[in-house]
């Protein structure tokens, strides 16, 4: 097959088309590479100029490896790996003199599809796919057909994909799912996106303005008040003036918990963040999942979450935590940075000396808050000097909660009163088209714990007294108008809304069933269509009986027309005629022309004479003569009708 | 013992037969397997599996599963891309050894649909490509080398198409009783000869000049005085001009005659002489060893005596044998045929008995 310029388009639109959605996670002198290869390419085909040189091609490969190696400093990994395949497959499209290199560059961006899939798995991506495999298969059938114009190779395109689309739900329900991953993945195998384990101004409010999902929550009873919803991170100890961090965790004691009360029931769907940590709604009392509950009540795995991942909880909303703290750990809970914010200390210290207790100290640092026009924003001034804290309390006094977690604990701990700060979501979004509340980024939010005797560590919102709204209703309500907030948090006209919880509720049925389609969820759903004793064997064996099942339909239908013997009207007439005689034991020899049939059977049955004259005059007329009857036909079809022997 | 094996599973799942007539293609006679891209394409399917497994990719399982059940049907392409063809040979003309053979084959497709990329090809990689349209008959030429005189085979030719994805490759056996009758390749120009041993009347082509008798079109091997230029010019095509000889005056081109040559030499020089003297109009007659034609001057009697130069020696010369002694000089399809001697064992084998 010859490489013409038609075929050679085909192949730069379908290398375009793979590696468009890596563009905007491709470094940009990539990118501008490749379109600069791909047009050149191009050109080519269309002078028809010759190829490059090997030697500059040599050049051109070396040179974008050793720029890779600036760029990412290193030639493994996952970036670099996909990074690396659309530049060679891009230069290779260049060095393409024969049938057999064109299979190759097709092969190759098929890989090149599977390896977007690292960074999106939405429905509109499987869309793109299929819209990319369509024009792969057209370029495919045009490298084997050489000559056939575009339109029919992209019905052949169409017809391999769709058949092929049963075949693939059959394997993709039935294929014995592995649990991965097989071997170690590099570092960068999975993105992390969301709550990490420290906090400083500004990483919160950074968060809020992204509209990912974090994980979807469906109550299984009635679901708690919105002001109730503190999912529970991260729990931040150590603080060193401008970054909050979980410390060493030194405690082998169980965590402590009870006087409950306030039972609740939800599962979870999480989406993958790469950390070890669950969230859930405090205080998680059991989970479905194997995960631990550390000294200060987090839910953590073992490995981290990289695959979407469900579990049920049971919390209790009312309970009392760890009343009887150990010394040390409450000692850790007071610790503070020397020498910073003596304008914080100060102020905690006449808190503690006006009397009162904890309890009253806490008061006073939440009524300093709320009187002393304190703001909530998402654009809090810097706060870039050695006393953060005092700049806050004393000078700026805008700020996001995180400022407010972390100057609250700062005050608490100033003031003698063990505290530290938590990390996690607050709120939700009910979608009363698939019952369930989203929690999204933009929720994420901090508060502080403190502890007091007797009650153990008890929740404060610090945030809630600036701006009660937050915690009631969400980040929208709580911000003014013209702070920059993702387009989903905003308040938005119904239908709007409506639309984008339809949207969320198809995106969560995605999400179950086709991205999070994993062993447990495939025995579960092959329970339900009544499959018992579930074994791998048994998977594969019906795997391969539906498959062969569904192959011998599809070759009963497309084999179907491959012989056509369709005699016009009036021949199928005279052949039903014959039949009639046939069973007689009449039967018209080849060499018989009907005239010549018709005086033989009439000397056979001279009885029936004048109906085989009649029929074979009208046969013969509509048959050879040029003149046409509307009536003839119909004519003919009673006579034979009503022909008996 | 394992190459009787072997052999004996061959001819049992190809079924070697030379076929007369027309030929359906049904599933019984077309044959499938991975090509080589095929081999590659699933070691690709396989790696991208590995990945899907190893990274959790819901959406690369459909991918690596979409793409593997898209090769697993072009299985089926490539058959029903073949099946249900009505094959039969077609006449083919005779040629000069040297010449090509064009080997002429129906192709009757009454499906409704078209065929695409099919492959004809004979034992040493002769092949023709074609396609068929939905409810059509096409004429399809196999130009095969006509190396050397007698009947030419086309040996088994295979009937291949690698539609549409070039992953299988389903093929059918065809082996027709069509041949084609190859004359011995004419000699260098060179005067006929002088006289006749028989009639002993001189030389007649000089005569058989006079008389302009008319004009017939060009046949290959016609002498360049004879055309009739001035016709040609005035755009009427490639015109030889005909003389009458004279009636009595006989030329016998005589095998005895020649000197001392290889059979094959004095073959051609004799086939040269039939042309010569057919386009100089004469009467001539033509005298081998074993078969003597009566002197004449016809279309009929040219082709006739050709026939009889290119069978020379072969035996049979009538009918083009089935399975040709294995003679250096027959069909050379059928030298290149190891089922074709298998065949014959096998019949010679079954005439002996099962004793």
């Amino acid at each position: 097959m010859k490489l013409t310029a038609s075929l050679i388009y085909g192949l730069l639109t379908s290398i375009l088309l793979v590696s468009a959605p890596h563009a905007d996670h491709l470094p940009l002198w990539v990118s501008a590479l490749c379109a600069v290869l791909l047009g050149w390419r191009a050109y080519l085909g269309y002078s028809g100029n010759p190829m490059p040189p090997y030697w500059l091609l040599l050049t051109i490969t070396l040179g974008s490896v050793g720029g890779l190696l600036i760029s990412f400093h290193t030639l493994f990994g996952r970036e670099v790996g996909v990074t690396m395949l659309i530049l060679l497959t891009t230069l290779k499209l260049l060095e393409m003199r024969a049938a057999r290199d064109a299979t190759v560059v097709i092969y190759l961006a098929c890989f090149i599809i599977i390896t977007n899939f690292f960074y999106s798995q939405s429905i509109p991506t499987a869309l793109f796919m299929l819209a990319t495999l369509l024009v792969i298969m057209a370029t495919w059938v045009h490298l084997q057909t050489g000559t056939l114009a575009l339109r029919p190779r992209l019905r052949i395109a169409a017809v391999l994909l769709l058949q092929a689309i049963p075949l693939m739900l059959v394997l993709f329900v039935l294929f014995p799912r592995v649990q991965g991953p097989l071997w170690g993945l590099p570092q960068d195998a999975y993105a992390s996106s969301g709550l990490t384990d420290t906090m400083s101004p500004g990483s919160l409010s950074k968060l809020s303005l992204s509209d990912a999902v974090a994980f979807r929550v469906a109550f299984s009873g009635n679901p708690p008040l919105r002001e109730q919803m503190y999912w529970r991170g991260p729990v931040l100890w150590d603080f060193d003036g401008q970054t909050w961090t979980p410390g060493i965790a030194a405690s082998n004691r169980v965590a402590q918990l009870d006087s409950l009360s306030g039972p609740i029931d939800y599962t979870v769907t999480l989406e993958p963040h790469n950390k070890t940590w669950l969230f859930a709604l405090e205080m998680p009392t059991r989970v479905s999942v194997p995960a631990g509950m550390t000294y200060d009540f987090q839910l953590r795995q073992k490995s981290p979450v990289n695959a979407r991942l469900r579990y049920d909880v049971h919390t209790q909303l009312g309970y009392r935590a760890n009343a009887g703290e150990e010394p040390f750990q409450l000692r850790r809970a007071l610790l503070l940075p020397r020498g910073l914010n003596p304008r914080a200390r100060q102020l905690a210290t006449e808190w503690r000396t006006s009397g009162g207790g904890d309890e009253a100290v806490m008061r006073a640092a939440l009524r300093n808050f709320s009187q002393q026009n304190f703001g909530y924003t998402l654009e809090p001034p810097p706060l870039p000097g050695f006393n953060a804290i005092d700049d806050f309390l004393f000078e700026t006094r805008q700020g996001f909660c995180e400022h407010y977690a972390s100057s609250f604990v700062f005050l608490m701990r100033a003031a003698g009163v063990p505290a530290r700060v938590v990390t996690g979501y607050q709120g939700a979004e009910y979608n009363d088209l698939g019952n369930y509340y989203i929690v999204r980024q933009s929720d994420a939010h901090a508060w502080a714990e403190v502890w007091l005797q007797e009650r153990g560590w008890v929740r404060v919102d610090p945030t809630a007294a600036i701006a009660p709204a937050r915690v009631q209703s969400g980040l929208a309500a709580a911000v003014p108008d013209s702070a920059v907030l993702p387009f989903m948090a905003r308040m938005q006209s119904p239908w709007l809304l409506k639309l984008r919880f339809n949207l969320d509720a198809l995106a969560n049925q995605w999400n179950q069933w086709v991205l999070g389609y994993n062993q447990e969820r495939q025995f579960a759903f092959l329970t339900r269509l009544g499959m018992e004793a579930i074994t791998w064997q048994k998977m594969a064996l019906n795997m391969l009986a539906y498959v062969a099942l569904l192959v011998g339909l599809f070759t009963l239908f497309m084999l179907r027309r491959l012989t056509v013997h369709n005699p016009d009207a009036v021949q199928a007439l005279y052949l039903k005629f014959c039949r009639k005689l046939e069973k007689k034991g009449i039967v018209r020899a080849a060499h018989e022309g009907p005239q010549d049939f018709a005086a033989r059977a009439m000397l056979i049955k001279p009885q029936h004479a004048d109906a085989i004259r009649d029929i074979t005059t009208r046969y013969v007329a509509l048959r050879y003569s040029r003149q046409s009857d509307s009536g003839a036909l119909p004519a003919l079809r009673r006579a034979i009708a009503v022909f008996r022997l | 013992m394992l190459t009787t094996l072997k052999q004996k599973f061959r001819i049992w799942l190809f079924r070697p037969k030379i076929e007369s007539g027309t030929v359906t293609l049904n599933q019984r006679r077309i044959f499938i397997l991975p090509t080589r891209q095929g081999l590659g394409f699933a070691f690709v399917l396989l790696l991208m599996l590995l990945g899907d497994i190893n990274y959790n990719l819901s959406l690369g399982y459909v991918l690596t599963f979409l793409l593997g059940t898209t090769g697993m049907m072009n299985m089926l392409h490539a058959f029903r891309n073949m099946a249900q063809l009505e094959i039969r040979a077609g006449r083919t003309d005779a040629v000069f050894a040297g010449d090509l053979a064009q080997f002429v084959f129906h192709f009757h497709n009454s499906g409704k649909l078209p065929r695409y990329h099919l492959n004809l090809q004979d034992g040493s990689g002769h092949s023709v490509t074609f396609d068929i349209p939905a409810q059509q008959n096409v004429e399809v030429r196999l130009p095969l080398p006509a190396a050397q005189r007698g009947w030419l085979g086309t040996g088994r030719l295979t009937l291949f198409n690698e539609f549409p994805l070039g992953l299988f490759h389903a093929w059918s056996y065809l082996e027709f009783d069509t041949h084609c009758l190859v004359y011995p390749k004419p000699a260098a120009p060179m005067p006929l000869p002088a006289s006749s041993a028989q009639s002993g009347t001189g030389m007649l082509g000089v005569t058989g000049d006079e008389d302009f008798a008319g004009l017939r079109s060009y046949v290959t091997g016609d002498a360049l005085p004879r055309i009739a230029w001035k016709v040609l010019a005035r755009e009427q095509g490639l015109q030889v001009k005909q003389f009458s000889a004279q009636q009595g005056q006989e030329l016998w081109l005589d095998w005895f005659l020649l000197p001392a040559l290889a059979a094959e030499r004095k073959l051609e020089i004799l086939t040269r002489w039939v042309l010569d003297a057919d386009v100089q109009g004469l009467h001539y007659g033509l005298r081998l060893p074993d078969i003597e034609l009566p002197p004449g001057h016809s279309a009929t009697h040219r082709a006739e005596c050709l026939r009889a130069l290119a069978l020379f020696g072969l035996g049979d010369i009538e009918t083009p044998t089935l399975s040709p002694s294995p003679s250096p000089a027959s069909g050379r399809g059928e030298r290149e045929n190891p089922l074709s001697r298998l065949r014959e064992r096998v019949a010679r084998s079954a005439g002996r008995g099962q004793a």
